[in-house]
C-alpha cells in the first residue's frame, strides 16, 4: 500500500497557519488575554476574601463553578469520542475533522478540572484529594476517570500527530528542534505505519468506554445524593447524551472558525457540516427523549419534594432558564437541522451556538433548582451569580480558546497524512470494502472476522 | 430504633456477638460504645432561641448581622424551623429547633472526598475536621437536612466575642464546613474529670450547651444506647418522631409531638 511521502504539494494550505504570521492572530491573542486577566482578577479577589464574593449562599452551595465543571467535561466529549466512533465506523469523511475534535477534548478537560478547584473553599488543600482521598466519594471517581480520560485522550491526540510533526520537521524550517523531538524519529517506514495504525486501532476502542465512564461519574456526583431532582438512575446516560450533544456543537463551532480563519474551505466542506448536522440532529432528538422521560416520570410520580423542584423549573424562579434551554436545545436546532436546505455552514453555526448555550443552561437547571429547594423548609434560597463567577466563566473560555489557537499555530489542525492517505488509498479501500459487502462480487474472499480494529490494521498492511 | 442491632455492634469485645442490648452490662462502662442523642419536646419548647444563643457562645459561632442574613450566609449550628400545617383559618404552626441530626447513617460522610467528616465509633457523633476540609461543599449538598454550614468569609468575630471565646473550641476560618458537634469538647472534659476521679462517666455529666440552656427543659440529652436513660425512654414514646425517617439516615435527634397526650 502506498504511503504518503510526497512533499506537501496541494496540502500547503494546512501548514500555512504554522509558517505565516497573521495580524489577526495577535489581535485574537490580545482579546483572549484580556479575558484571562479578568478571570485572574476575579479569582484573586475570591482567594483573598473567600467564596463569599460569589453569589453562593446557604443552601445554594453549588453554582456556576460546578455548572462549568459539568459543561466543560461535557464539551470534552466532542473530540475523542466522536473521532473514535468515526474512525471505528471507518467513515471516510472523518479525515479532515478528527484532529480538531481531539484537540478540543484535551484542552477543554483542563478547564473542567480547574473549575472544581475554583469551587473549593480551600484550594491550597486540593492535593488532599490525592493524599487523603476516599474512594467512597463520587468526587474521587471523577478524579480517577478524568485522569484516565485525559491521559488516553492526550495519547490519542499525539499518536496521529507524529507523521504530521515529521512532515513539519522535514519540509519546513520553523521550530525544527521542537518538531525533531516530538516526531520521535518518525521516518514513515511501512513498519512504523503499521505500528501507528495498530496503536490507534487499540486506543479508539479503549477510549470509548472511558469517555462514557467520565460523564457517567460526573452525573453520579449528583445522582448519588438523595436530593430531589438529582437522585435519578437516568442521570448517567442522560449526562453522556448531553455531553456528546454539546460536544458536537462545540466541534462544529470550532470547525467553522478554523475554516474561516485559515481558509480551509477545501478541507472542511459543506458536506462535512451536513453530515455533522445529521449527527447533531440525532443527538437533539436523543437529548429530548431523555429530558422528556426524566420530567414526565417526576411529574407523574408527583412526590411533593420532587415537584417543588420540578415546578420551580417549569413555571417558577427558573422558568426563564428552563424555557430558554428548551428553545436552545430542542426548538432551534431541530428546526434548523431537520431540513437539508438549512444544514448549511451558516445555519449550522446558529444551531451549534444555540446548543452550546442551551446545554450550559441545562446544567444550570440541573444544579441550581435542586440546591435552592432542599427537603427541609429551613432555608429555601436564591442564587444570583456575581461578576466574579461570570468573569471566571469568561476567563475559562478565553484560556481554552487561546490554547486551541496556539495549537493551530504549532501543529496542523487538519491531519495532513490522513488526508494524503485518503487521497491515495481511500477510493480503492472503499471500493474494496463495498465489493466485499455485495453478493457475487469479485472480492468475495471473506475478510478476517468482524473485528473492526484488527481488520483495519490488516487492511492497512495489505 | 433498632436497639438490637446497635447493641450487637456496640457490645464490648468479650460479649458474645449479637448479644442483646447492653441492659445487663454495668452502666456507662468505659468499653461500651455510647450513642449520644437528644429528644426535643415540642410541647415544652417556647421557641425562645436560648439554645441558639447558648450554642453561639459555647462554640464560638460568629453572630450574624443584617448583611450576612440578607446574603443568607449566617452560620447557625442550631436553628428554628417554622412548619405551617393546614390552611387558613385552620393553621397550626410548630417551630422545630433543628441541628445536625447526628445520623447513624450520615449521607454527608459517604460523599466527603478527603475524610474530613466522620462518625465516631465510640460516641456516634458526626465530627468535622477543619484542618482536613477542602471546602468542596459536597457534604452540605448531600445532607438532606441542610444543617451543614460553610464559612464564606473569615469569621467576623467582634472583639468582645473573641476575648471571651471558648478556649475549648477551635476558631474556624474561611473556606471550611462546620456543624453541630454535640459539644464534643464537653464530653472530653467530663470524661477527663471522671477519669481523674477514678470513676466512670455518670449520666448527666455530659450535656451540650443548648440542652443546658433550655429554660423549659424541652431538650433532653443522653445515651440512646443505654435503654434505662431518660432520653431512651422518651425516644420510645408514642409522641416521638424523627425528621425524614423514610430516608434511612437514622437521626439521633428525636422530637416529641406537641398537643398529643402520651
Amino acid at each position: 500500500m502506498p504511503r504518503p511521502t510526497d512533499p506537501l504539494g496541494p496540502d500547503m494550505a494546512l501548514v500555512k497557519p504554522i509558517l505565516a504570521s497573521d495580524p489577526r492572530f495577535w489581535i485574537a491573542v490580545g482579546v483572549l488575554c484580556a479575558g484571562i486577566l479578568l478571570g485572574a482578577v476575579a479569582y484573586t479577589t475570591q482567594l483573598r476574601k473567600g467564596l463569599g464574593v460569589t453569589g453562593l449562599n446557604r443552601p445554594a452551595y453549588w453554582g456556576i463553578y460546578i455548572i462549568n465543571f459539568v459543561f466543560f467535561i461535557g464539551i470534552s466529549h466532542a473530540g475523542t469520542l466522536i473521532s473514535a466512533i468515526l474512525r471505528l465506523a471507518r467513515a471516510e469523511w472523518r479525515r479532515a475533522i478528527t484532529r480538531s475534535a481531539e484537540v478540543i477534548t484535551v484542552m477543554v478537560i483542563l478547564f473542567g478540572v480547574i473549575s472544581v478547584i475554583f469551587d473549593l473553599g480551600r484550594p491550597d488543600r486540593a492535593a488532599f484529594i490525592v493524599t487523603h482521598g476516599r474512594l467512597q466519594s463520587p468526587l474521587l471517581w471523577d478524579v480517577c476517570s478524568i485522569t484516565v480520560y485525559f491521559t488516553v485522550s492526550s495519547i490519542y491526540l499525539y499518536l496521529p500527530l507524529i507523521p504530521d510533526i515529521a512532515i513539519l520537521r522535514d519540509q519546513t524550517n520553523r521550530r525544527k528542534w521542537l518538531y525533531r523531538i516530538l516526531a520521535l524519529g518518525w521516518q514513515g517506514t511501512e513498519k512504523q505505519y503499521r505500528w501507528l495504525e495498530r496503536a490507534i486501532g487499540v486506543l479508539m476502542v479503549v477510549v470509548i468506554p472511558i469517555a462514557i465512564s467520565v460523564h457517567t461519574v460526573v452525573s453520579f456526583v449528583f445522582a448519588m445524593t438523595v436530593q430531589p431532582g438529582w437522585h435519578a438512575a437516568i442521570f448517567g446516560p442522560y449526562f453522556v447524551v448531553g455531553a456528546i450533544y454539546s460536544g458536537i456543537a462545540a466541534l462544529i463551532i470550532a470547525m467553522v472558525i478554523i475554516r474561516w480563519a485559515y481558509r480551509l474551505e477545501g478541507y472542511l466542506k459543506e458536506i462535512h457540516f451536513n453530515y455533522l448536522g445529521v449527527l447533531l440532529l440525532v443527538m437533539t432528538l436523543l437529548w429530548f427523549y431523555f429530558t422528556f422521560a426524566e420530567y414526565l416520570t417526576t411529574w407523574y410520580g408527583a412526590e411533593p419534594v420532587q415537584m417543588r423542584v420540578w415546578w420551580s423549573k417549569v413555571s417558577g424562579d427558573f422558568a426563564p432558564q428552563f424555557w430558554t434551554m428548551v428553545a436552545c436545545c430542542l426548538v432551534i436546532p431541530f428546526a434548523i437541522l431537520c431540513r437539508r436546505k438549512t444544514r448549511t455552514v451558516r445555519w449550522m453555526t446558529v444551531a451549534s451556538v444555540a446548543v452550546t448555550i442551551g446545554m450550559w443552561l441545562e446544567r444550570f437547571v440541573i444544579v441550581v433548582p435542586t440546591v435552592v429547594n432542599p427537603r427541609l423548609p429551613i432555608d429555601r434560597g436564591v442564587y444570583h451569580p456575581t461578576w466574579v463567577e461570570w468573569s471566571m466563566l469568561l476567563g475559562c473560555f478565553s484560556f481554552f480558546i487561546l490554547l486551541y489557537l496556539l495549537f493551530t499555530r504549532f501543529f496542523p489542525i487538519v491531519s495532513i497524512w490522513e488526508i494524503q492517505e485518503g487521497r491515495m488509498n481511500g477510493r480503492e479501500e472503499v471500493m474494496e470494502r463495498l465489493d466485499s459487502y455485495l453478493p457475487n462480487s469479485p472480492a468475495a474472499e471473506p475478510l478476517p472476522a468482524a473485528k473492526p480494529a484488527a481488520s483495519q490494521t490488516a487492511e492497512g498492511a495489505s | 430504633m433498632s436497639d438490637e442491632a446497635r447493641g450487637g455492634k456496640s457490645a464490648a469485645p468479650p460479649a458474645a456477638p449479637g448479644a442483646p442490648r447492653a441492659a445487663e452490662e454495668p452502666k456507662a462502662s468505659a468499653r461500651r460504645h455510647a450513642r449520644w442523642g437528644m429528644v426535643i419536646d415540642l410541647g415544652r419548647c417556647t421557641a425562645c432561641q436560648g439554645c441558639v444563643t447558648a450554642c453561639h457562645q459555647e462554640n464560638n459561632v460568629p453572630p450574624s448581622n443584617p448583611e450576612l442574613a440578607a446574603e443568607r450566609r449566617s452560620i447557625r449550628w442550631i436553628d428554628l424551623m417554622p412548619v405551617m400545617e393546614g390552611e387558613y383559618p385552620h393553621v397550626r404552626l410548630s417551630i422545630l429547633p433543628v441541628t445536625c441530626m447526628q445520623c447513624e447513617k450520615p449521607p454527608c460522610i459517604k460523599v466527603c472526598p478527603v475524610g474530613a467528616t466522620f462518625l465516631s465509633e465510640e460516641e456516634g457523633i458526626v465530627g468535622q475536621v477543619y484542618s482536613r476540609c477542602i471546602g468542596c461543599r459536597y457534604c452540605t449538598n448531600a445532607c438532606p437536612y441542610t444543617v451543614r454550614q460553610f464559612n464564606w468569609f473569615d469569621p467576623n468575630l467582634p472583639a468582645t466575642y473573641r476575648d471571651g471565646a471558648n478556649p475549648d473550641v477551635s476558631l474556624r476560618y474561611k473556606g471550611v464546613v462546620e456543624k453541630c458537634t454535640f459539644c464534643n469538647h464537653r464530653l472530653q472534659k467530663a470524661r477527663d474529670a471522671a477519669a481523674a476521679a477514678g470513676r466512670e462517666l455518670l449520666p448527666g455529666e455530659y450535656t451540650p450547651a443548648c440542652v443546658e440552656a433550655c429554660p423549659t427543659r424541652a431538650m433532653v440529652f443522653g445515651d440512646l444506647a443505654d435503654p434505662e436513660s431518660e432520653v431512651s425512654n422518651l425516644a420510645r414514646s408514642k409522641r416521638a418522631f424523627r425528621l425524614m425517617e423514610d430516608l434511612g439516615t437514622e437521626p439521633k435527634i428525636y422530637y416529641l409531638r406537641e398537643g398529643v397526650r402520651e
